[in-house]
């Protein structure tokens, strides 16, 4: 298997996978919402093919591709149908359907649906893998409109001053839920970064290599021990927000559509390779999709408030 | 005789020599200066790889120690002022928490939060209050609060060897108290009872039965204790009292035990229960305790002592009148019977 295939066939996994629940909530067999990551696929597949398996993520709303890129790095291999025993509520859900969508947790993978205040906990988290000497970096994933949150500063700058490992990974997908960045972010990303002394790795791409090139570079520099730093890559998000309306122009929606990093990737594959990936994702998501269907509810116990 | 103060700061030294996994982290923790109340003097002396002074940033203290937790430190955060715990409100009740149930027991959070409340030292409104009351009942969160009475450090202990979160509220004017022995002092008229265990409570029995109960935390219970005695002296009105450690998770079957005693057999009168406590009265802490103590026992009476719903001011007079103070307290005990 080629490393060309290989991330292909994770950028097609969390496409596919995303395109599967936006179709299960349409027949309401999920409930609740979902932030889907169509057009982001090659920030998690090349930042998490840069990564170790030892690595410990903090990731947001947006988690499912990191989830699925994260896994698809560990020895046991990605787990969608975890995944989507999580989504629909079932007892074998990743987290017992707990969680949902947006509240994750597997090995060293952790998300919660808090804008910005999982960067303090990624903060710490760092701290102690730094006290143990794990050698393990944290990432921490953050949208545009997260730069909005006054603890995501706090955090930098004890990051900076305790020069944690830490990477702070900022996806600007141009849009915080329907508020474009114009509306939201005043100045400079990449200076809101520098100000507390982080190197910045900062990239407008869709490819999928660029991605996995940079990230290796942000996170060799965190991981010799040289402290935080951030990593920007401008992206485009395909569909809504979560599963709602997209106040978006349909012309702007059709423009980006160009910036399709599966299709930029796939011209470095085979027919046969591409062929070969579809059919792989498809029996993976059929089988997971199935046995996480018929998968039981949890009950609730004698839970007390410990 | 040694205080809460040297209690709390030899618990700290204890935690950080015999478990290489505890950190404390603060604002203005380090030697010589040793923190605000000074409950961490010294131990940055000790240990200064594990004392961390941090900047002003109390979202990221906590959550930074949660996140510690979460990777197998144990890490005790001070606040400097109790007042600030509303900064950390996201941290403990959207992430601290909720960990440990959210991701299905796949994670502890041994983290301890150490405020500093109260009032009664002319702070004015921003560093006097008393705001535990905002976390009571939060899950996945426990908040202990010392007294003087059994061993505040023993307490503090316990809350650091504990896997969830703990909110472990320290009332100022506890720090300089000497810790009271049972049979002594202000103690001798009464019987002593402990339970709990590692957070334990405890029941101050008179020497005649009780006419009513009288249940509080903290500091509030040196209050509530001078009032008791002069119900004794003046009134000869004889109050058991129920003094808490754990006030969330509620616990509260020792007090439905106490008020089973504070009926005379055959009166027909109901049991009564006073609830001392320093925070606002509306949706306090008594307010909890006395729906659950309603629903628990019947034919109840009840008073509330708390601060009156207003900021707490500078000046002494009108602390003193927003405050509870020993009066109140005789004088709704005097309502009450
Ligand atoms: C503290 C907080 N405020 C608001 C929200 C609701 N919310 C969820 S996602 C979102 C937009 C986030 O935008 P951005 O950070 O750019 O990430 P993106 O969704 O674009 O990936 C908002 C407002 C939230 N989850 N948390
Ligand atoms: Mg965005």
């Amino acid at each position: 298997m080629t490393d060309n295939f290989a991330l292909y066939r994770v950028m097609l996994l969390i496409r596919r996978f995303e395109e599967r629940l936006l179709a299960e909530f349409s027949t309401g067999k999920l409930v609740g919402t979902t932030h889907t990551y169509i057009g982001q696929e090659a920030d998690a597949a090349g930042i998490f093919s840069a990564a170790s398996p030892e690595d410990v993520v903090f990731s947001n709303h947006r988690c499912h591709g990191h989830f699925l890129a994260y896994g698809a790095l560990s020895p046991e291999g990605s787990d969608p149908y975890r995944l989507a025993a999580e989504l629909m509520g079932k007892a074998t859900g990743l987290v017992g359907g707990r969680g949902g969508s947006q509240h994750i947790q597997w090995r060293n993978f952790y998300s919660n649906g808090i804008q910005g205040g999982i960067v303090p906990v990624a903060t710490g988290m760092a701290l102690a893998e730094k006290e143990k000497q794990t050698g393990s970096i944290v990432l921490v994933f953050i949208g545009d409109g997260t730069l909005g949150e006054g603890a995501l500063y706090e955090s930098l700058n004890l990051a900076a001053l305790w020069r944690l490992p830490l990477l702070v990974v900022l996806e600007n997908n141009r849009y915080a839920q329907t508020t474009p960045v114009e509306l939201a972010v005043a100045g400079s990303m990449s200076g809101r970064f520098a100000a507390f002394g982080l190197p910045v790795w900062e990239r407008e791409t869709s490819d999928v290599l660029e991605v996995r090139a940079l990230a290796g570079e942000a996170i060799a520099h965190v991981r010799s021990g040289a402290g935080p730093a951030a990593l920007i890559l401008h992206t485009y998000r395909f569909m809504a927000h979560s599963k709602g309306d997209d106040p978006r122009p349909p012309e702007e929606l059709a423009r980006i559509r160009q910036f399709d990093p599966l299709t930029i990737h796939a011209a470095r594959l085979s027919p046969a390779e591409l062929d070969a990936a579809e059919a792989e994702v498809s029996a993976l998501l059929a089988d997971a999709f199935s046995r996480a269907e018929s998968d039981p509810f949890p009950v609730l116990g004698n839970q007390v408030n410990r | 005789m040694s205080t809460v103060l040297e209690a709390l700061n030899s618990a700290l030294l204890t935690a950080l020599e015999s478990d290489p996994r505890v950190y404390v982290l603060g604002e203005d923790i380090l030697d010589p200066y040793g923190g605000a109340f000074k409950v961490t003097r010294g131990l940055s002396t000790r240990f200064p790889g594990r004392v961390l002074t941090t900047p002003i940033s109390e979202a990221a203290i906590v959550g930074a120690a949660a996140g510690m937790a979460l990777r197998g430190l144990r890490p005790v955060a001070e606040i400097m002022f109790g007042d600030f715990v509303t900064l950390i409100a996201d941290q403990v009740v959207n992430h601290a928490a909720k960990f440990r149930w959210m991701y299905n027991e796949n994670v502890r959070v041994p983290l301890v939060v150490r405020a500093p409340m109260g009032g009664r030292r002319g702070y004015g409104p921003t560093h006097s209050q008393s705001l535990e009351k905002m976390f009571l009942g939060v899950p996945g969160l426990k908040v202990l609060a010392p007294s003087a009475l059994g061993d505040p450090g023993a307490l503090l202990l316990a809350a650091i060897a504990d896997d969830d979160p703990v909110l472990f509220v320290e009332h100022k004017l506890l720090y300089t108290r000497p810790l009271l022995q049972a049979g002594q002092g202000d103690l001798a008229d009464f019987t002593l009872e402990s339970g709990g265990e590692l957070f334990p409570y405890f029941v101050l029995r008179p020497p005649y039965p009780p006419r009513l109960t009288i249940a509080t935390y903290g500091y509030n219970f040196e209050l509530a204790r001078a009032a008791a005695l002069e119900l004794m002296m003046e009134h000869e009105i004889f109050a058991e009292m129920v003094v808490f450690s754990q006030l969330s998770p509620f616990d509260l079957t020792p007090l439905f035990d106490s008020l089973a005693r504070t009926l005379r057999p055959g009166s027909g009168q109901a049991h009564r229960l006073l609830t001392v406590e320093e925070g606002t009265l509306t949706l306090g802490w008594g307010a909890e305790v006395a729906a659950r103590a309603a629903e628990a026992v019947s034919g109840l009476r009840v008073r509330r002592v708390a601060a009156r719903d207003l900021p707490i001011a500078n000046a002494r007079p009108l602390e003193d009148a927003i405050l509870p103070q020993a009066q109140d307290i005789v004088a709704a005990a005097l309502s009450l019977v």
